[in-house]
């Protein structure tokens, strides 16, 4: 399997850095592709792996470092270059055009001719038709694109990578929506690339996948590279151990609690269509983690509980009494704090100052006779600002001049000044350097310890791992675990989540 | 008689899923234009005599051809609001290039007009793409600060049909087996722009940027290059709008084309383009300005106080955004509840 010396790479990326600002979102980006292979890129959340995939995309220009295709070094001046290099992208976020027809998103831009150099439709449904007979799946192409399903969506996606004959197919999460047929598929599609002389640069984090498809492995850590191997010389727990990098203890600062009474209890919370017969309790002094992949229902279930969405039905007790559906008002008023997963869109006002946001809130506290006092949102805003260490030039400073860890700090102040209850808090640390993900669970830690009740939702297992005394696992809508902290381990919890039985063997 | 009402492009390829119900929907603005029509010639027979009905397209045929241009613009998810004064300014700057150079060859003259509007496109187009401001607020101050140039070029002299050339006008108001010449020029901007925005590669592209435009660039769209020729385009119609005024009215104030922008975008809307972008066509849009007109001159016909035409056409701007998002919503239903059936293979 190790022909490295003797094929020339297809693709290489050598110390590749770029920054945002003052966040560096890689340090080191190198990843060498040969033809033939398939090449898993893994990381955590937040190790600059879409960063790198959207160098290669062309999205990106870095700000050093050194790209080669062919042997030849080349430098992306848009996506369009990327593409005629002969990378293709698919992205973890469908990016479709929902008016036009499923068969003109795949031919965007390189619809086949008929006369006069005009579009010749019934040969682009053609070429679309036999894409998709290649990939196993019935799609009109003629159809809009408009109220495909994710996994439809995605489908639409690879048809395009295919279509282009790349000689660098880059899959950025690809089966996040799939169904295992869909997968199988995707499996096969890969292998006859590779038979081509393609390579696949395929990022998953699902560990069984990435070891059932790839032929080598290249783990990031904090926006940097850590090593290539081939697959057979790793185990799960060296791929693990590669991507964390370091002791989960002092990461996850996890204080032992004895939890108290019951806060918040939900009892078989439906939503038509979105998540069905939900049930569990969090308690004072714990935080109880709501696991799954993304568009298993875990926000949507969070949004229900707080009053954004309604629910069809089920009920949520705080403290004993019923809460009022469809209310945050009520939600609010009964003690319960949410702090979305986006905090640019949902928890903050970006053009607005680090006090005026802390005091969103509390508006109500801080006025006399319907006018806010100025005085008392900065007094309030110091007093969060010291007990979270934000750090900051200026209270009046809009928060879009802090660093995302700071801004989540700001978010989290607005709701504490509030007294809650129970924090529902939405990805806690995504998008957050690492110092300041220690930090934010340190925060979280203390809340508990103070006899808060906390339900956390994260996608980053080592997290969940870490942080919570109980987890629930979701899978399309549906709770498929329950588990202590003591059963909660990644394979406990990516087998609940991919809906997998305890009884199936791997 | 209505049928002359409709100018069908040539010839039309068969159409995706998406394009029928656009089509459907065009089939329907025509329909309800029959059904006006017949309605205001019950009521008053002369509404269906030839001279009435060259009047019916004549008068839609300058917001018609604004609205091809427009329909380039909005389906980019952008708008120009300019075009009302630039057809008075290209209006004007026509005539008195006429009035001063009485030789100046008549087709030079809606060269001229067409080069105006071109210029005022492009301005447009630049500040919107390079500069990345909000093609809402560029095109209003561009209709203003074009209303006070105008102003101030007039300066109270107007242009009278004395000095426009008699050729000039006959384009105006000279017809073809029955059909006013401005009809047909229309017609033919309607026929060529319609086949190219559905034919070609970079109208498409105009489509992707008006339906996803993160996507759009991500797909390797030269997006701004795109929307500057859309607004060039939108431009260069209103200019050629503008000649084709002075040719209607040849008597020009530096009233000329006012409030045209609003009728264009009233006209668009109704024609079934999507106000954020994304779908629509130019026949559509061009058939929007003859409904508009239609009921218009069958409220005049039937004798109905002037004030209700505007409350219509609002009227009417309402029911055709309400009757948008009900039919979008229909179809996204009716499209998921068919999915599930053929994903199960």
């Amino acid at each position: 399997m190790n022909e490295g010396e003797l094929i020339r790479p297809l693709l290489v990326l050598d110390g590749a850095t770029k920054s945002f600002g003052a966040v560096k979102a890689l340090v080191n980006g190198s990843v060498i592709l040969y033809p033939g292979e398939a090449h898993a890129l893994l990381g955590e959340n937040g190790a600059g792996k879409s960063t790198l995939v959207k160098i290669l995309a062309g999205v990106h220009q870095p700000d050093g470092g050194e790209l080669r295709v062919d042997g030849d070094r080349v430098v992306f001046s848009g996506p369009a270059a990327s593409r005629g290099a002969g990378v293709s992208i698919i992205y973890q976020e469908p990016t479709l055009f929902p008016d036009l027809t499923v068969a003109e998103n795949i031919f965007m831009g390189r619809q086949p001719l008929g006369r006069g150099r005009a579009i010749d439709r019934r040969a682009m449904n053609a070429a679309a038709a036999k894409v998709f007979a290649r990939l196993g799946v019935l799609l009109d192409p003629d159809r809009q694109a408009r109220g495909l399903s994710v996994a439809d969506q995605q489908i639409v996606e690879i048809a395009k990578a295919l279509s282009l004959d790349a000689k660098v197919l880059v899959m950025d999460e690809p089966t996040a929506a799939l169904t295992n047929v869909e997968v199988a598929r995707l499996f096969e599609v890969m292998r006859t690339l590779r038979d081509q002389g393609a390579a696949v640069l395929f990022i998953s984090h699902r560990l069984e996948e990435v070891f059932k498809s790839c032929q080598r492995v290249t783990v990031m850590r904090d926006g940097a590279f850590v090593r290539t191997a081939p697959i057979e010389d790793l185990t799960i727990d060296d791929i693990i151990r590669s991507m964390v990098g370091r002791d989960l203890e002092s990461l996850f600062p996890k204080t032992a609690t004895a939890p108290g009474d019951v806060v918040l209890e939900v009892d078989n919370l439906t939503r038509e269509k979105v998540f069905y017969d939900i049930s569990f309790s969090v308690c004072r002094g714990e935080i109880v983690a709501l696991a799954g992949l993304v568009g298993a229902g875990r926000s949507e279930v969070a949004r229900a509980i707080f009053g954004i969405d309604r629910r069809t039905s089920g009920s949520v007790r705080i403290n004993g009494d019923l809460l009022s559906n469809g209310s945050p008002q009520a939600a609010m008023a009964a003690g319960l704090a949410l702090v979305p997963e986006d905090r640019r869109q949902q928890g903050l006002v970006m053009e607005l100052g680090i006090d005026q946001n802390v005091a969103l809130a509390s508006m109500r506290r801080l006025s006399r006779f319907g006018i806010i006092r100025r005085s008392r949102e900065r007094t309030l805003a110091t007093t969060w600002g010291k007990r979270l260490q934000l750090k900051f030039a200026r209270l009046s400073n809009p928060v879009s001049t802090l660093s995302g860890g700071n801004q989540q700090k700001v978010v989290l102040g607005k709701w504490l000044a509030r007294g809650p209850s129970l924090l529902i808090i939405d990805e806690p640390t995504r998008g957050i350097d690492v110092g300041t993900k220690a930090e934010v669970h340190r925060i979280l830690d203390g809340l508990v310890a103070e006899g808060m009740a906390i339900l956390m939702i994260s996608s980053e297992l080592p997290e969940v791992l870490g942080m919570a005394d109980r987890v629930l696992v979701l899978h399309e809508g549906r709770m498929t675990a329950q588990l202590s902290r003591a059963e909660a381990d990644e394979d406990s919890i990516m087998r609940a989540a991919a809906g997998l039985g305890s009884e199936e063997a791997a | 008689m209505s049928t002359t009402i409709e100018t069908p492009p040539a010839s039309q390829p068969r159409f995706a899923a998406g394009g029928a119900l656009l089509r459907a929907r065009e089939l329907g603005i025509g329909l309800v234009i029959v059904i006006v029509f017949v309605v205001a010639t019950l009521k008053n027979h002369a509404f269906a005599n030839s001279h009435s009905v060259q009047q019916l397209l004549t008068g839609a045929a300058l917001v018609a051809l604004l609205g091809v241009g427009e329909t380039l613009v909005i389906v980019t998810r952008n708008v120009d609001l300019s075009v009302g004064s630039v057809v008075g300014l290209s209006a004007y700057m026509v005539g008195t290039t006429f009035k001063h150079h009485p030789g100046f060859p008549v087709l030079l003259g809606f060269g001229l007009g067409i080069a105006i509007g071109a210029l005022i496109g492009a301005i447009n187009g630049l500040v919107v793409t390079a500069l990345r401001v909000p093609s809402l607020v560029v095109t209003l101050a561009a209709l203003y600060i074009i209303r006070g140039i105008d102003g101030v070029i007039v300066n109270g002299v107007t242009i009278d049909p004395g000095s426009v050339p008699k050729t000039f006008q006959e384009v105006g108001f000279q017809t073809i087996l029955g059909v006013p010449w401005l009809a047909i020029i229309v017609a033919v901007v309607v026929a060529v722009v319609g086949y190219a925005m559905r034919s070609f590669r970079a109208a498409r592209e105009l489509y992707a940027i008006g339906s996803n435009p993160e996507a759009a660039a991500l797909a390797g769209i030269p997006t701004e290059r795109r929307v500057f020729t859309a607004f060039l385009v939108s431009g260069s119609l209103a200019g050629l709008a503008g000649a084709l005024f002075l040719a209607l009215h040849a008597q020009v104030d530096v009233t000329a084309g006012t409030g045209y922008e609003f009728l264009v975008v009233a006209a668009v809307v109704v024609g079934g383009v999507a106000i954020f972008g994304g779908s629509g066509t130019v026949l559509g849009a061009a058939l929007g300005a003859l409904l508009l007109n239609t009921i218009n001159q069958a409220l005049v016909s039937s004798k109905v106080s002037a004030f209700w035409n505007d409350a219509i056409a609002g009227a009417l701007l309402l029911a055709a955004i309400a009757f948008d998002r009900w039919l979008s919503q229909r179809v996204a239903r009716s499209l998921q509840s068919a999915e599930g059936a053929h994903r199960d293979v």
